[in-house]
């Protein structure tokens, strides 16, 4: 069985500046995959290599066994792409535009009608199939953008940065929908800045530079931080940093008013100790997918 | 420098309609000189209504706000030179370059050419843009536009600054940078209002408020919020006080 995605070090520049230095995975039937990094990472890059929209320097790309390139007319009904700006019609109607991408995608009228059905079931637009696409929410026109990516049936979905700018509950709600698509044996890449969506991914590949910095299970990932963290609860920093003079290394991050101090392992005791002196409880901190990315993209930078 | 007020914001029954849909309905709402507060709520909860009465932009229906201690129904005008405001599009000019931005700005600010020289220089150093002056905006990465466009809400030292979803799509390194920069601005004594989608992000305000259908339905630190809806984390919070 053929993987349903594959690339294998995929090199690609932008004017002689790197956007993609080696990226390599493999993606599953009913799997979900998070590519995770900044804005200017390479994501969006490697995603529109995938799909045999841009040729890459370097390295393979397969859908289902096929070159994305120089098979693109085998790879176009295999897979859903939407881009960071879907361009719904915002002149169009909900169901209108249901209409025009199933005409996009060659849909009989029978098979368009079909579709239509399941889709606005799935995405709970009934209520608005006469509501023009730009008077819809942010997250209703995510939906919207998602119901007529999947009007082809794919195997492979793509998504790259989907929930940018959308609600908390929207997010949610959308987030709902691409696991039950997971569940139903669909492939599902998704592009994300957001450490809690990453968390929502089978698998994740943290970016940073056109390179992987780290991979794994979101939970092993976070796990794998090799610092400890202690919190502080209602430190003043100015008095905190004051204290830190004898512990080289110690990162304190600020979270409202309760301070993260980020140590080695060998450093705990003696900072708990040093903080209590000053009358100052230090509790243990579960390390997240947050602070697993600032250590890895700390490394890296190092290493660079 | 003006005497500060004892509320940065304060709003009492603070209404506002539109046409029969209450947007906002009777808001009571009290943030201290320096706080960073976390102004929160689903989309349609009334959060930039609020928002765009505090900055002056909008009469209320009912009721008051005060910002800087001046009444938004009377005095919008001195409300706008009171404040900063950065949007989520930033509002800033792709093709001028930093320097030219902060200049435009410093101008329709109407500081004269020497204090805009001076707070530019102060500003491009503190945000860490001062090798970047003659980029074009266009092509700066989104975190550094992010920065740039802060740099220009605070050029006019406004002792309240509005941020409206600042960090949407930059990355957790980005956008720790960018608190960085909001902790240093508010231990110096500037409100900080900020709204924003992600509820990791309100684990860095002092206190947050949510709102629900044009109320306040929760109202405390990150901590005391979490702890009295037994929920693990803010995204959980959130959902269980909008009935998500």
């Amino acid at each position: 069985m053929k993987p349903v995605l594959e690339l294998r070090d995929l090199v690609r520049s932008w004017d002689g500046r790197p956007a993609l230095r080696g990226l390599s995975l493999v993606l599953e039937a009913g799997g979900t995959l998070g590519l995770i990094g900044p804005d200017g990472a390479g994501k969006t890059t490697a995603m529109r290599i995938a799909c045999g929209l841009l040729r890459a320097d370097a390295g393979s790309s397969h859908v289902l066994g096929h070159d994305s390139l120089r098979e693109s007319p085998a790879i176009r009904p295999l897979l859903g792409y939407m881009p960071q700006r879907f361009s719904l019609y915002p002149d169009l109607s909900v169901d209108e535009n249901l209409r025009f991408f199933s005409e996009l995608h060659g849909l009989s009228t029978a098979e368009r009608l079909r579709q239509r059905e399941r889709l606005l079931a799935f995405s709970r637009l009934e209520p608005f199939t006469r509501r023009r696409a730009g008077a819809l929410s942010g997250g209703m026109k995510q939906k919207l953008a998602l119901a007529c990516t999947l009007l082809h049936q794919p195997r492979l979905l793509i998504l790259d940065e989907p929930t940018t700018g959308v609600d908390p509950v929207s997010r949610q709600e959308f987030w709902a929908l691409l696991k039950d698509l997971a569940e139903g044996g669909m492939a599902l890449w998704v592009s994300t800045p957001y450490m809690d969506e990453a968390e929502r991914c089978g698998h994740i590949q943290l970016l940073h530079e056109g390179r992987v910095i780290a991979q794994g299970a979101p939970g092993a990932v976070a796990a794998a931080f090799p610092r400890r963290i202690l919190r502080v609860e209602g430190g003043d920093p100015q008095q905190v940093r004051a204290l830190l003079g004898p512990f080289p290394g110690v990162v304190v991050l600020r979270f409202g008013h309760n301070l993260h101090l980020v140590c080695d392992p060998g450093q705990v005791e003696i900072l708990r100790t040093s903080l209590q002196g000053a009358g100052l409880g230090a509790s243990d901190q579960p390390a997240t997918l947050e602070d697993a990315f600032f250590h890895a993209v700390a490394s890296a930078a190092e290493a660079a | 420098m003006t005497v500060a007020a004892t509320w940065a914001v304060r709003a009492q029954k603070l209404s506002r309609r539109f046409g029969a849909f209450t947007a906002v309905d009777k808001l009571d709402l009290e943030v201290a000189p320096g706080e960073i507060f976390g102004f929160l709520g689903a989309n349609g909860a009334g959060k930039t209504t609020a928002m765009r009465m505090f900055c002056g932009l909008l009469a209320p229906s009912s009721g008051e706000a005060w910002v800087d201690g001046l009444p938004i129904s009377t005095q919008g005008e001195e409300v706008k030179r009171r404040i900063g405001y950065m949007s989520q599009r930033f509002g800033l000019y792709d093709d001028l370059t930093v320097g030219e931005n902060l200049e435009f700005y410093g101008g329709i600010y109407g500081l004269d050419g020497t204090a805009i020289r001076r707070r530019s220089g102060e500003l491009l150093q503190r945000l860490g843009l001062d090798h970047d002056v003659q980029r074009r905006t266009a092509s700066l990465p989104l975190g550094y536009k992010q920065r740039l466009a802060l740099g220009v809400a605070l050029l006019h030292h406004p002792p309240i600054l509005f941020l409206d979803e600042p960090t949407g799509g930059v990355d957790p390194v980005a956008r720790r940078a960018f608190w960085d920069l909001i902790y240093e601005v508010a231990g110096e004594g500037t409100t900080v209002f900020v709204t924003t989608h992600y509820m990791d992000e309100a684990e860095y305000c002092g206190r947050v408020s949510i709102m629900v259908a044009g109320r306040i339905a929760a109202l405390g630190t990150p901590g005391e919020l979490k702890a009295a809806h037994h929920a693990q984390d803010m995204q959980e919070l959130f959902l269980k006080v909008v009935g998500a």
